[in-house]
């Protein structure tokens, strides 16, 4: 008796991890289809409804799905890149302090203090960027807008307050350097012994050594944390939500207000007063923003994997 | 160089060009070049982590500093029901976040409820029954991508699982806590994979060779010399989405007073707490009204909700780091 029972137990445990695992599969699934259906109302429906329920939205400046999602996915690419190009410098040299430079005590301490930053809730850096950060950050844009302005990007005048491109984009930046700074740290820890003596034998300078034996090694590894952290984001809400003032233009002027809004940021503002054909626009919306998270992830993991394997 | 020195060594050294050795050495300037761009980029990369640790102290600092003003007993003991303006209430308070710890403890627990087994389990397929088999590299590929989900997706995704199945305006708790859950799934399977790939397989072999089933051997021996990693893991991953805010906004919803019950009705929750406030700007004061009237009170509460939250982060990832050093299991390599 006890052995029999033994083994319906082991087939039942055996049933039910398969089924665990499987389930992963059917949850991604769900996410999809449960978005396509609720949005369904959007491609399937009445279309005049729809485009007056975008112009609506946007105050008669869009009607169509595309026509709207249009700018917020321009926006949305924008805040992410600018945050990716501020946040990539800073992660690597993180990264390579801890993993090369620092002493092995500090470095523990310094992987703390950036596990730390990863840890803070984005609410509250979208308190901190809202109501510390805009009104400090001013004075830069606004010496940046009168010495810089000739480039089209920093076009001026600042807005006062900042809320703009610009300073989400440090918010942003800020979030994404702990994912970037631990992925490219375990990377670069991974670097063979062997190679990195060789080049100090060589007679290779600390820098010399990083750039022959280590970035090389760790390049796959560096765009594909860059990617995550990209993805990242592409999704933020909160950050986005608290600090930038929207706008629905395609527009490149960073230190200006009222420009630009992610799609993200857009579905927490809308979705309160949104009826329910509105709600349906915003998980359409919020269905572009997962597929695109989605490639970005998978071609991000994609590329370690290959590294791996 | 062959047919040289076959010669008469005197007549071909006369013959060769005078070779400069001191050419291929290095300039003093070259030398010191290079040093000097390995002394930049140290200092490049030392400026690095300094830049890094400005925003994290201006954020802690403004934090306790700003949520200090009022954070007391009162603030954690009370809700927001009978909060009028910028006017102190009865209790002498100005409104608190008595409401919002139970909404975000009740919503936490409830994605910890969903997601825990789920993530375990799957984690025990993975290193356990599939040994690197396509449905598994599948999975764990698909993992690694739902990390990246984003927490709005998440929200919109439960909220329209509950529209489509339960009908409707159901907003409640619950709907928070399986958006939560979503988010929460992939750091859960991720921490228990890697803990239970280091339970050393002679233990495995052991249980195996006394005739222990499959099923007794992974709960009895490998979950459990795992069980500290996989607790650590998992509060480290509530320590993730217990900060979470847009996916709340839209479940959860925001309300006065206390609920109790996770299934029905409204429930704030501490992060979506700090936003509401946030978006308040200011608070009514009537002319005629006295000293105790403050205008900027609800930024106050934000603060000081904030720094509830932040505290119950790091103290979570505190307890999470603690947990995993004092048990850890000794791994074999």
């Amino acid at each position: 008796m006890p052995a029999a029972s033994g083994k319906t137990a082991d087939k039942v445990f055996r049933v039910i991890a398969y089924a665990c695992g499987i389930l992963i599969l059917v949850v991604l699934a769900a996410v999809f289809l449960f978005l396509l259906f609720r949005a369904w109302p959007l491609i399937g429906g009445n279309q005049a409804d729809n485009s007056k329920t975008i112009a609506d939205f946007t105050g008669g400046k869009a009607n169509g799905f595309w026509q709207y999602v249009g700018p917020l996915l321009f926006g949305t690419v924008l805040v992410s890149a600018l945050a990716l190009l501020l946040s990539f410098p800073v992660s690597i040299g993180i990264a390579l302090f801890i993993s090369h430079y620092a002493p092995k005590k500090l470095a523990t301490a310094l992987s703390y203090v950036v596990d730390l930053l990863a840890a803070i809730p984005s609410v509250i850096y979208g308190l901190w960027g809202g109501l510390i950060l805009v009104p400090a950050i001013y004075p830069f844009w606004n010496w940046v807008a009168t010495y810089l302005g000739w480039i089209p990007l920093f076009a001026g005048p600042a807005a006062n307050p900042s809320r703009t491109v610009a300073t989400v984009a440090v918010v942003l930046a800020v979030m994404i350097l702990p994912i970037i700074t631990s992925l490219s740290r375990d990377i670069f820890l991974q670097t063979p012994r062997l190679q990195q003596e060789a080049a100090l034998a060589l007679g290779a300078t600390k820098w010399e050594m990083v750039k022959l034996a280590v970035l090389p090694f760790g390049k796959s590894g560096v765009v594909s944390a860059s990617m995550l952290g990209l993805g990242r984001a592409l999704g933020e809400t909160m950050a986005v939500l608290m600090i930038l003032s929207p706008g629905l233009n395609y527009s490149f002027k960073l230190l200006q207000a009222s420009q630009n809004q992610t799609i993200a940021a857009n579905i927490a503002a809308q979705y309160p007063e949104a009826n329910d054909l509105g709600v349906s626009v915003l998980i359409g919306t919020g269905l572009v923003l997962f597929l695109i998270t989605f490639v970005v992830n998978y071609v991000a993991r994609k590329i370690t994997e290959k590294k791996v394997g | 160089m062959m047919a040289d020195l076959t010669q008469d060594p005197k007549a071909s050294l006369e013959g060769a060009p005078v070779i400069d050795f001191d050419k291929f050495k290095p300039s003093r300037s070259f030398i010191a070049s290079r040093k000097r761009k390995d002394l930049i980029m140290r200092v490049l990369i030392a400026l690095a982590f300094v830049i890094a640790l400005i925003p994290l102290i201006s954020v802690l600092w403004t934090t306790l500093v700003n949520g200090l003003k009022r954070l007391n007993l009162n603030f954690l003991s009370f809700n927001m029901t009978g909060v009028v303006g910028g006017n102190p209430t009865p209790s002498g308070g100005y409104g608190g976040v008595f409401h919002a710890i139970i909404g975000t403890l009740e919503i936490t627990f409830g994605a910890m409820v969903i997601s825990i087994p789920i993530g375990l389990l799957c984690a025990v397929y993975l290193v356990e029954y599939a040994h690197g088999g396509k449905l598994a590299q599948t999975i764990t590929l698909l993992v690694d991508v739902m990390s990246g989900i984003p927490s709005i997706v998440a929200g919109l995704f439960a909220f329209s699982m509950f529209t489509i199945l339960v009908g409707p305006g159901s907003v409640n708790g619950f709907a928070g806590s399986v958006s939560l859950s979503l988010l929460m799934l992939p750091t859960v399977v991720k921490s228990s994979e890697e803990m239970l790939k280091i339970v050393p397989g002679d233990l495995r072999e052991a249980s195996y060779a006394l005739g222990v089933t499959k099923q007794r051997t992974i709960t009895k021996i490998v979950l459990r010399t795992a069980l500290p990693g996989i607790v650590s893991g998992c509060i480290l991953a509530i320590a993730r989405v217990i900060g979470e805010t847009a996916p709340l906004l839209m479940t959860a919803g925001y309300i006065a007073s206390t609920n109790f019950n996770l299934f029905d009705g409204k429930m704030t929750t501490l992060p979506v707490y700090v936003f509401q406030e946030y978006s308040k700007l200011n608070a009514n004061c009537p002319a005629n009204a006295t000293a105790a009237c403050v205008t900027t009170i609800p930024m106050e509460r934000s603060w000081a909700a904030a720094l509830v939250l932040i505290l119950i982060v790091l103290i979570l990832n505190g307890i999470g780091r603690l947990v995993a050093k004092v048990f850890a299991v000794k791994s074999e390599r």
